[in-house]
């Protein structure tokens, strides 16, 4: 295998190839090369033992703690990653990734094809998140680290951590997953399936070809925010932060402006996603959300693994108005593994902030973190 | 005695009836008290389930194994004979379905601890004769429609649950109202009177497999299949 890091300056972050490595998709299909972006905070220890891999949600990146260069904010996850965070890095070396197929830096339908000048658009696989697993280990093997401490993430993170879990335990020692399930629901595959049809409708889109012109699908991939993002909050949440409040004025317009505070919101959220997000990318990554299924298979899996994964610790989080991957979910995870006796802790929050509470101020979040990592990592220190 | 003082009580008795490096359910385990102390003092892998969510996720956020959820709806996920012991601690009265509960923990572990206080004692007693109103004691503080102990049930009653229900108790430990300590089944008289809170270790009974010689499969009494 040839690998080759280099830094990209442009995106302040570092990139691994993979050269003639021809990673096997679950489709079948094969990649020859690819690359991930990814950045590095805190400091790998001399004995190994103090890596975490985080793997973000679906329209996250690499950038989970300090500055991202593409949107000038916060990294997605700064307020849980970082000097002094529950997830210090003071003490421990996070990596976050890229997914593969996605639109950050690594190998994604809006990348050029191996060899050609061209982007793959429309010709780019099918992945799965079991793919980007994969591809993940690699990366975790070429920065020579045995075993990651942890591995962390929410939503489709969590998937990715459960899948590790599965596909790699001799090389984690706990995962905590957090909003998360065993399968995409038929109700989550609906609403991506929407939120497809809008990109898919736009006339932009043309067939994933809009690169070509230089276009972007922008009403199509909004709308596709617009809808995915009603799904991320609850209707409390909703009622809480706009209720029926009007938007720059005082009466209604009888027309269809944004009179309403939550339209406008929610336009907003749309206009800026298309700033920071690739619409083929959208489509694929929505898609191998929705191939997630363990459901009738990780309680097989977990137990009859050739992979040793009895020492595997499990934190599952959910919380109660995510009504997106709502706790039932989670506790079909935590059933299967007290039954087999592993090792799991859970715990439902109590909020009203929807499936997005994982990204948000949730003291309860923050302190079950940080006690999980910091006393299971005293106990390996031991 | 106060609360406190009469749990760390019940948890050094219950500590005491449990082997080095064993496997551990405690329900009801709070913020893992009784799991650090068995794990400290006995070596144990212990797991736990609570109720109250800011007691689970303490006890989390201290590196116990607990799941956040109710014993009544939850313990069924649970294998059978995955834990050595499992340990119900002050809650028995407090269950929706005391005898179930009981089956479950059986089920379980090979071993159930039970500590529940004793509605026979000589004040409870008194109480309801004199003023003819449910008793209020430091261990049930709770007036009658404001309680979680929803199950009153003496020592006697107890005991004879557990016969009918062929479960053999290995140990059993009284406590007076004073903290004083007996054992519960060497003492006849009074027991029932003057035990405060009683702390049980149980088991299932052993059935002798019979031989069915006509049979290559050997049945056991209680329609277990043995082999």
């Amino acid at each position: 295998m040839k690998t080759k890091f280099t830094t990209d300056t442009k995106l302040e972050s570092e990139i691994a190839y993979f050269q003639n490595i021809n990673l096997k998709l679950e489709s079948g299909d094969i990649i020859d090369s690819f690359k991930l972006a990814f950045k590095t905070y805190g400091k790998l220890n001399v004995d190994k033992t103090n890596a975490i891999l985080v793997c973000h949600a679906l329209t996250g990146d690499q950038y989970v703690a300090g500055n991202n260069p593409i949107t000038g904010r916060e990294g997605w996850w700064s307020r849980m990653v970082g000097p002094n965070k529950p997830i210090d890095t003071n003490k421990f070396f996070v990596i976050c990734s890229n997914v593969l197929g996605g639109c950050a830096g690594s190998t994604g339908p809006k990348e050029l094809q191996n060899g050609s000048d061209v982007a793959y658009g429309g010709n780019f696989p099918s992945v799965t998140i079991k793919d980007m697993v994969k591809a993940q280990s690699l990366l975790i093997e070429n920065l020579n680290i045995e075993k990651l401490f942890s591995v962390i993430g929410g939503s489709m993170g969590a998937m990715q951590a459960l899948q590790w879990a599965i596909d790699f335990p001799d090389k984690i020692l706990n995962i905590i997953h957090i909003a998360g399930a065993l399968k995409h629901s038929a109700q989550n595959i609906a609403f991506h399936e929407v939120g497809r049809q809008a990109i898919m409708s736009d006339p932009i889109w043309k067939n994933g070809k809009y690169f070509e012109n230089n276009e972007v699908p922008e009403r199509g991939l909004s709308v596709a925010r617009m809808i995915a993002h009603i799904t991320y909050l609850s209707e409390n949440a909703m009622h809480r932060k706009f209720g029926r409040k009007l938007q720059s004025r005082d009466i209604i317009s009888f027309g269809f402006d944004a009179d309403f505070q939550v339209e406008s919101y929610l336009r907003y959220q749309g206009k800026s996603f298309v700033e920071r997000f690739d619409a083929n990318s959208y489509l694929y990554l929505t898609r191998a959300m929705d191939y997630f299924d363990h459901d009738e298979t990780f309680r097989k899996n977990i137990e009859f693994s050739h992979n040793p994964n009895n020492h595997l610790k499990y934190l599952i989080v959910s919380f109660t108005s995510d009504w997106l991957f709502p706790t039932i979910e989670s506790k079909m995870i935590v059933n299967q593994l007290n039954s087999l006796s592993r090792e799991v802790s859970f715990l439902e929050i109590d909020t009203d902030k929807g499936h997005d509470s994982f990204l948000l101020e949730e003291p309860q979040l923050d302190d079950v973190i940080k006690g999980f990592l910091t006393n299971n990592f005293a106990k390996i220190d031991e | 005695m106060n609360k406190i003082n009469s749990i760390r009580k019940d948890w050094s008795l219950i500590e005491t009836l449990i082997a080095e490096d064993r496997k551990i359910l405690d329900i009801g385990c709070g913020d893992g008290g009784l799991m650090e102390q068995l794990e400290n003092n006995r070596n144990a892998i212990t797991h736990g389930i609570e109720l109250n969510r800011d007691l689970a996720a303490n006890a989390i956020a201290r590196g116990f194994n607990v799941v956040h959820g109710n014993a009544e709806l939850d313990l069924s996920q649970y294998s059978n004979n995955s834990f050595d012991y499992v340990i119900l601690s002050q809650t028995l009265q407090a269950m929706m379905k005391p005898k179930d509960i009981l089956s479950e923990l059986l089920r379980i572990g090979s071993k159930a601890i039970v500590s529940f206080p004793n509605f026979g004692h000589w004040k409870i007693r008194l109480q309801l004769l004199i003023s003819g109103r449910m008793p209020v004691t430091e261990s049930l503080p709770y007036t009658w429609y404001d309680t979680p102990n929803i199950h009153f049930f003496t020592i006697k009653d107890f005991l004879n649950l557990c016969n009918e229900m062929n479960i053999v108790i290995e140990k059993s430990i009284g406590l007076t109202s004073k903290g004083k300590q007996f054992d519960i089944s060497e003492s006849i008289t009074g027991v029932n009177f003057f035990t405060h809170e009683a702390i049980f270790l149980l088991s299932y009974k052993n059935f002798e497999p019979i031989k069915i010689k006509s049979s290559k499969k050997v049945f056991a009494k209680n329609s277990v299949i043995a082999n």
